[in-house]
């Protein structure tokens, strides 16, 4: 084990984990995601996101379809819902920048503005787009400290 | 778990949540506090999971917000039922909700994201609520009966924050710990593990009935409810618990009455197509609100071939059933209507007296009622107090103008040989056989599809054809009888890619899976 790359790579993990949380990608109930992690479920952090991601999926798939392709018909109440759903499993990993749209989007579906919800939507979307890129590369990186022998740091945020 | 005492190691908690991603998580914590973990992502399965063992768990988690059944409904029929424990989970604080949850009995309310910490002291609950059922049992809960319920109801009516399941005083813990830890050898002491008395429709009629009898519900006590119920194996201990929900069960009624049937409840059904796949991770997929209330009678474990509301009626060991009130004249039968139906609420002075013969209506009624969204979700499936609104048609103000006819309901049942959809294979039902149905049924359905309005002629043809389909297919499985119903969706499948907003609650449409269901059961009448 190259104790200088495992260092290294221990860093800049550090580094980069830190600054999603910064930049509000993440926030705290992420950390208690980690804090779950052990021997029994070594990937449990990274299939629980993958199960939060593909969720993701299947909301906006709804969502695009009650408001983009029905526009006179829009169901603000099962879409909503949609929301809520989302809101509540942004919550589970710590999703922080989406569940905060979903806060403004509920919003919209309180008041029926449908352009609101559109503009909502595509931003969210855009969100759980970057998430996912950024917790993708965290991933990676946790697979090159290991791959160099090293062990993931566990990082905490005050 | 139960010998010699409590322990919160291995204590079986179920978890029943919509989404994938908590589930997975509460399952991962839950492991961590020494708990046994069972996940459930239908509130309907979850209520299979436990009635199929009645004894299996002690404790039972459960969102808010169910795509198939209100939380809350399913809080109020653990409740009801099964006596057991309820916290209640949502990512929404809000303290309408919150107490919403106090009120229908939870014995906890976790905001999301839930912490270690909430879980590890969940265990609390079961505790207490074993040592609540010694103390009934021993009877000191209940000197001073007045007491009590006057607690009782200054906690309900102060609104709700108490939970008031929880009598008993911290320094009285050690004595009572002490009396569930008692040698179960000694017959005069009571077990921690009793058996769970289950209100069959007829004993809970019994009940209200001395209730009623008793006149005022402040001086109804359980010890003179009992001894007008003339039940001689039932306790008083079985009573004053039953009372309790009772009440909460009424008080809840009056609440909503006055908030005229504002639902809060909308929210828990959703019907778009990630369900089938959401929940095929935990149970057979399908969307069948039915299926959960359809197995409040299925429980039945004669093969009496009587129609299945008698069966069920007849068997002192069935479920409770919780007869809705409903009122869709369209179909002809009623399907849960908050207002109408709460106008005429008058709990204390109905006897329903033809309910010994017409025990359909309930199950009608209350298939029908689960996944109304725009009605109150949490009219009487949970409250068997709701049959005596059913039976007195003067008293029912339904949408139509008309109540449903209770000869009406029997018809129907009369014709068609049976009884219960149970254990149906999903399988079979998704295979979608076609078997022999009687016609008249078969007509009655047409008539009722071809009198709805869909928007979209396009996919009320398939609606049609499908829902016959998934009708006869229901029927196939009609003759099964005396074994625990099982979730299945009897749901064609299409009926998901259909644009959930055209046959959702709002246009007064009922949710196609319990439509399908009462097709099935034989009880439409046109």
């Amino acid at each position: 084990m190259n104790t200088i790359v495992v260092g290294q790579l221990q860093r800049q993990f550090q580094d980069y984990i830190v600054s999603l949380y910064q930049q509000g990608y993440l926030d705290n109930q992420f950390t208690e995601l980690r804090k779950l992690q052990d021997e029994g479920s070594p990937d449990f952090v990274a299939e629980v996101v993958s199960l939060f991601f593909d969720d993701c999926a299947k909301h906006f798939y709804e969502f695009y379809y009650r408001i983009r392709e029905r526009p006179d018909h829009v169901d603000f109440k099962q879409v909503d819902s949609g929301v809520h759903q989302l809101k509540g499993s942004s919550s589970s990993v710590g999703a922080r920048r989406v569940k905060n749209v979903c806060i403004a989007f509920k919003e919209c579906c309180d008041v029926q503005n449908r352009e609101g919800c559109l503009r909502c939507l595509q931003q969210v979307d855009y969100e759980y787009k970057m998430l996912k890129t950024k917790l993708q590369d965290l991933f990676n990186l946790e697979q090159q400290i290991l791959q160099a022998g090293g062990t993931i740091p566990q990082v905490s945020m005050n | 778990m139960e010998k010699g005492g409590f322990s919160p190691v291995g204590l079986r908690v179920l978890v029943v949540d919509d989404d994938p991603t908590w589930l997975k998580i509460l399952e991962k914590m839950l492991k961590k506090c020494s708990y046994e973990v069972t996940t459930c992502g239908l509130a309907r399965e979850a209520l299979r999971l436990l009635r199929e063992r009645k004894d299996g768990y002690d404790i039972v988690i459960s969102d808010v917000n169910m795509p198939d059944m209100d939380g809350f409904k399913l809080l109020e029929h653990v409740g009801l039922e099964l006596d057991l424990p309820v916290i209640m989970m949502s990512v929404d604080g809000e303290t309408s909700r919150v107490m919403k949850g106090v009120q229908h009995g939870a014995c906890d309310y976790l905001l999301k994201p839930i912490r270690m910490k909430e879980l590890k002291i969940i265990w609390q609950h079961v505790l207490r609520k074993k040592l609540q059922e010694v103390r009934d049992i021993e009877g000191c809960g209940y000197e001073g009966g007045t007491d009590w319920i006057t607690r009782y109801d200054e906690a309900h009516f102060l609104g709700g924050g108490e939970d008031v399941s929880f009598c008993k005083k911290r320094k009285d813990f050690d004595f009572e710990k002490k009396l569930l830890l008692q040698d179960e050898s000694d017959p005069s002491s009571s077990s921690s593990k009793k058996a769970r008395v289950v209100w069959s429709f007829e004993l809970h009629q019994k009940f209200v009935n001395a209730v009623n009898q008793i006149g005022c519900d402040h001086k109804a006590g359980p010890k003179k409810i009992l001894d007008l119920m003339n039940v001689p194996w039932l306790t008083r201990e079985n009573v004053a618990s039953h009372l309790q929900k009772y009440r909460l069960y009424l008080s809840r009624l009056e609440k909503e009455k006055e908030l005229k049937c504002y639902s809060g409840g909308v929210k828990s059904i959703d019907s778009s197509p990630k369900d089938a796949e959401v929940n095929s991770g935990h149970q057979s997929p399908g969307k069948s609100s039915f299926v959960f209330s359809g197995g409040i009678f299925q429980k039945a474990t004669e093969t009496d071939p009587k129609p299945l509301a008698s069966a069920s009626l007849s068997d002192p060991n069935t479920d409770v059933i919780m007869p809705p009130k409903t009122k869709k004249t369209r179909i002809g039968f009623d399907p849960p209507i908050s207002s109408p139906a709460f106008d005429s609420l008058l709990p204390w002075n109905d006897v329903p007296e033809v309910l010994e013969s017409k025990p359909v209506l309930y199950e009608n009624s209350f298939l029908q009622q689960q996944p109304l969204p725009s009605q109150s979700s949490y009219v009487a499936n949970s409250a068997p107090a709701i049959m005596e609104e059913e039976m007195k048609p003067p008293y029912e103000t339904p949408v139509g103008g008309s109540s449903v006819n209770i000869d009406e309901f029997l018809m129907p049942q009369d014709k068609i040989p049976t009884v219960t959809i149970q254990d149906l294979d999903p399988s079979a039902l998704s295979s979608m056989k076609l078997q022999e149905f009687s016609s008249n049924v078969t007509n009655n359905t047409e008539a009722i599809l071809r009198s709805w309005e869909l928007p979209e002629s396009n996919h009320s043809a398939s609606l049609d054809t499908d829902l016959d389909l998934s009708w006869l297919q229901g029927e196939r499985f009609l003759a099964n009888t005396g074994l625990q119903f099982q979730d299945y969706s009897s749901s064609p499948s299409f009926l998901s890619e259909l644009p959930p907003h055209l046959w959702y609650g709002n246009e007064r449409l009922p949710d196609p899976d319990e439509y399908s269901f009462m097709v099935d059961q034989g009880l439409f009448i046109s």
